[in-house]
Order: structure tokens, then sequence, then C-alpha cells
């Protein structure tokens, strides 16, 4: 059985349509990533999953229950940390976990969680003293309290600096490792390409493109693209494009390509220079299937 | 590790919430401490006075009476402010996540909430013993002990409700002052209500609880009377307020933030 089951999804906020008919199926042990842009729909979705929000219409199983349920069993084994979820000032690090994790029927131990998330300094501090992305990974600390067998992580690192996010993302690492199932949305493609065995992109309450980071949006047939200063007015025995100063090469074969270029080159007695192989990257893609919603 | 058992859990709510209070500066201020400044302010105006319809000091009709208020505050105003805060901050919805019963959450902030109003009737009336010389009688003290608890429990559902209905932490604010404050002048919890008081105003006070909560603490504490002075009516009205206010609480009660403001 899959993780995750959806089919069909819609909801609506009275009249406007803010997720159009959605199907996912995520497996158990997978990373999957739902990136999109702000208002995509992400949160709606991924809390209609935990139960907070109910669908319009369409079929929604996680771990085979309908969450719309609330079944005290279900919240046992899912895991959630909210994308504006907090937690209290007053409290410990150590007290807010312990609390949290109270009526879990399984409960890991509150020093190796804050060990997971590397917060052990921290452990005896008011949760009022801690920075932004401390605050953050003590929130997933509590998302994992309760063993639980699905994780679902509402743009865990928003608002991060590079260092935060890179804590972040070991403490998410780290999850993996535990062979958690976990769902993360996310706005940032290198969030989306680091963390995740599969990524969706949504856009306008629609997924537009699903796969591997490798492969999505058709992205391992995209053309290579060779690139190279322009050297004077000479002419190409090959189909280029001039793009300002550069001179550019669509490449179907790029092992071919790369060398006929170079070939020639040498024959003119010519250094190529600023000469680049690339493929679009995530982002090319992303903006491109997100920027015509 | 296995999770706690139901009494565990409510163990551990109530912990939460006692600390939740004691950490937070200005609830503990304004449930401890200001009322004991009103006992002090009212002592230093009115001094050896006597209440002449009650035939008591100042301080033996204001004590109990300033310990009601304490009460009020410690949960009526407290679980009301509170909890609407804590579901603005998105923390309600993070515990509705989790799969603690909603009960054991509400029934830790009235466990709470009516243990903080114990420990600040405790000190109200110790410190009217000892510097005001207030007299406690044993054979009222069971009535006393009832009424009390009553009176916290049924203001701590009335601040559910008020949490309940309250768009926001603001809001709740606004609601629990506004109501509180003038109900506790006509209650007779600041000065004692006389056969000059308006007819509307005692009307007005016999309608909510506060008034039923400080006549029958109050009571206990007077000495020219006879009995247990258990005030039954004044109990089961109480309750009846209590477990109304808890129903429609617990039927309103939302767990989402609410836009507003
Ligand atoms: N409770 C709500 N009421 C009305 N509109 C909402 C509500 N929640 C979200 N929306 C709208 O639905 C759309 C999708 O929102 P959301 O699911 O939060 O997207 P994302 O998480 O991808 O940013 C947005 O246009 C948002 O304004
Ligand atoms: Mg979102």
């Amino acid at each position: 059985m899959s993780a995750i089951e959806v089919a069909g999804l819609v909801k609506r906020y009275g009249d406007f349509e803010a997720v159009r008919g959605v199907d996912l199926t995520i497996e158990e042990g997978e990373v999957f990533a739902l990136l999109g842009p702000n208002g995509a729909g992400k949160t709606t979705t991924v809390e209609i999953m935990e139960g907070h929000r109910h669908a319009t219409a369409g079929t929604v199983s996680v771990l085979g229950h309908d969450p719309a349920k609330a079944e005290r069993s279900f919240k046992d084994r899912i895991g959630i940390v909210l994308q504006e979820g907090s937690v209290e000032d007053e409290l410990t690090v150590r007290e807010a976990i312990n609390i949290h994790g109270g009526a879990y029927s399984r409960r890991r131990n509150t020093d190796e969680l804050v060990e997971i998330v590397g917060l052990e300094t921290k452990a005896n501090a008011r949760v009022g003293t801690l920075s932004g992305g401390q605050k953050r990974r003590l929130e997933l600390a509590m998302g994992i309290v309760g063993e639980p067998d699905l994780i679902f992580l509402d743009e865990p690192t928003t608002g991060f600096d590079p260092s935060a996010r890179r804590e972040a993302w070991s403490a998410i690492d780290n999850l993996r490792a535990l062979g958690k199932t976990i769902l993360l949305t996310t706005h940032y493609m290198d969030e989306a390409q680091n963390l995740s065995d599969r990524v969706a992109v949504m856009a306008d309450g629609r997924i537009v493109a699903a796969g591997t980071p490798e492969s999505i949006g058709g992205r391992e047939h995209a053309t290579t693209r060779i690139s190279f200063r322009r050297p004077g007015d000479v002419s190409m025995p090959f189909a280029a494009r001039v793009e300002g100063d550069m001179v550019v090469v669509e490449a179907a074969a790029p092992t071919v390509d790369v060398h006929r270029i170079t070939s020639w080159a040498l024959e003119q007695g010519l250094e190529l220079e600023e000469l680049s192989v690339s493929r679009p990257s995530l982002e090319d893609i992303y903006l491109a299937l997100t920027e015509d919603q | 590790m296995n999770g706690l058992s139901q009494s565990g859990l409510l163990v551990q709510q109530i912990g939460y919430q006692n600390k939740m209070f004691y950490r937070t500066p200005i609830s503990a201020f304004f449930t401890l401490v200001f009322p004991l400044m009103l006992l002090v302010l009212f002592g230093a105006l009115f001094g050896s006075e006597r209440i002449n319809e009650l035939g008591v000091t100042v301080a033996q009709y204001f004590a109990p009476a300033l310990a009601v208020f304490s009460a009020a505050s410690a949960t009526y105003t407290n679980i009301s402010v509170g909890t609407a805060f804590q579901r603005d901050m998105g923390i309600l919805k993070r515990i509705k996540g989790s799969p603690l019963p909603p009960w054991l959450f509400f029934a830790g902030k009235v466990g709470s909430a009516t243990i903080v109003a114990a420990v600040a009737m405790l000190i109200m009336m110790s410190v009217g013993v000892l510097a005001y010389g207030v007299t406690i009688f044993p054979r009222t003290l069971p009535a006393a002990i009832l009424t009390f608890l009553v009176g916290a429990a049924c203001f701590a559902c009335m601040g559910l409700l008020v949490a309940a209905v309250s768009p926001t932490g603001n809001a709740a604010t606004a609601i629990a002052n506004a109501t509180l404050l003038p109900l506790a002048f006509l209650s007779g919890l600041f000065f004692p209500t006389t056969s000059e008081t308006p007819q509307w105003l005692v009307t007005v006070g016999d309608i909510f609880p506060l008034k039923h909560f400080n006549d029958a603490f109050q009571a206990t504490f007077l000495p020219n009377t006879t009995g247990a002075q258990f005030d039954w009516f004044a109990l089961g009205y109480m309750a009846l307020w209590g477990v109304v206010s808890l129903l429609l609480a617990l039927r309103l009660f939302t767990w989402e933030p609410r836009s507003g403001d």
C-alpha cells in the first residue's frame, strides 16, 4: 500500500478554487517534494492530507485512513510541521518536546530528538530565546516525537539564512536515514533537488509536472546548450545562433557536437573563449513550467 | 517507550498549563498581586470602619470578595485570553494535529486555573488573617471550600466559552475585561451592595453567577450566622452556568487561527 493516495482532489474557498484536481501517489520510504510558488495550493493540499482541512471533492487516503475523520490512531502515526505553527515561548525545549509527545503511543527519547535536530546546547533554554532557525528545528523534533510513519513538512526552511538552511537540511537528511516517508513543500528549487527522491511541481492548483529531480519536465530529453564568445566574423559550418556576444549551439548529441565545434576551432586556430556546455537547470524548467500559469 | 495513560496525560496537561501561568508575569501579577494591592488599599482607606449592614470589618468583607475576584481572574480571564492568543499563534492547531484527546486539553486548562485560583485565594485569606485580623470559622470551612471550587470551575468554563467565541486574542482580552470588571462592581466585589443600590443593578447582578459566587463565599465568613452555610441554590446556579458554558464552548471551539485585526 502506498503511504499517500490522492485522486481528483479539489478544494474551494467560497468561489475560489485553490486546488483543481490533484492526483498524487507517494510510496512508503519516499521523500517527496511539492514544489511551487506562493499561492499554488501546496499548504491546502498538505493540510487536507493531515486532516486540518476538508476536501471539497476527490478521494484522499493517508496510511490507509481518511484524514478528515481525524482519528486518534491516525494522528498517532503522522508527524506534522505546519507552515505557520509555533511553540510556547514560556517552555524550555525539553518541556515542549515532552508535552507535545505526551499523547503518542510510541515515543522517541527527548535527548535523541534534541540531537537529531542539533539543539543539544539549547535543550534547557526557553523557546523564546531561540533563533528562527532553531525554533523551526525544535518544531521538527516535535513533529517526529511520536515515531511517525509519515512526516509532513510545510516549507521547513522558508525565511532561513543559508547556514540555518544547511542545518535544517541535515536534520531532514537524518530523518531520511531513519527510513521515514516525508512529504515536504517548498518554493526553493535547490531544496527540492537536495532533499527529495521525487518532485511534483504545483502551480495554480494543479500538478504541472512530476518525476525525479533529474528528469522532471522532460529535463533528461532537453537539449544541451553549447556556448562560447563570438570569435569575430567567421562562418561556422554548423547550425548556431547568436545571442548578444555569444554563440549558442543547441546540441542534440553533445559529445559529437562538442567534438565538431572544437575540431573546427583548432583548424581555424581559434581560441573559444568562455566555452561552456550546460543543460537547463531544474530552476529553468520550474520557471518555464510555472511562469505561464 | 509507551505513551502516557489518561490520568498521566491529565497530570501532564495541568502541569503544562500551570507552568504557562507562572511564566507569564503579567497574568501572574494581575491574578496574585493586584487583588492583594486592592486589599491593602481598601484597608488603608477604610481601616477600622465596619460595614454596618453586615456587622463586619472592612477586611472581613473584602478579603473573601477579593479572593473571588482573584478566582475569576485566574480562571475566566486567564483561560479566555491565554487560549485565544495560543490560537492566534498556531499553537492550538499544532496541538490539534497531535493525538491528544481535546477533552484532556480543556480539562488541563480548567484544572490548572482552578488550582491557581485556590492558591490566589489562600494567599488572600492568609494575608487577611495575619495582617487584618480576618476571622475564619471552622464550622463553615467545608462550605467555603466547596463554594470556591464550584465557582472557580464555573468561571473556568465561561473562560473557555469566551475563548471559543473570540476571533482573536485581542478580542478575548477586550471581552474578558469588559465583562468581568463591570460585573465585579455590581456583584459587590469592590463595595457592598446596600438597600440604596438601584433595583435594575441588583437584577442584572442576579442573572450572572459572579454575585452568587461572592454572596455564597462571603456568607461563610460572616460571624452572625449558624449552620454549615452551604448555599445550595448558588452552587446549583453556578454549576448550571458552568455546564452550559462548557457545552457551548465545546460546540463553538475552533483550533485554527481566524483571520482578524
Ligand atoms: N482559508 C482560506 N480561505 C480562503 N482562501 C484561502 C485559504 N487558504 C488558502 N487560500 C487561498 O488558496 C490559494 C492557495 O493557498 P495555499 O494552499 O496556502 O498555497 P501555498 O501553500 O502553495 O502558498 C491562495 O490563493 C490562498 O490565498
Ligand atoms: Mg503554503
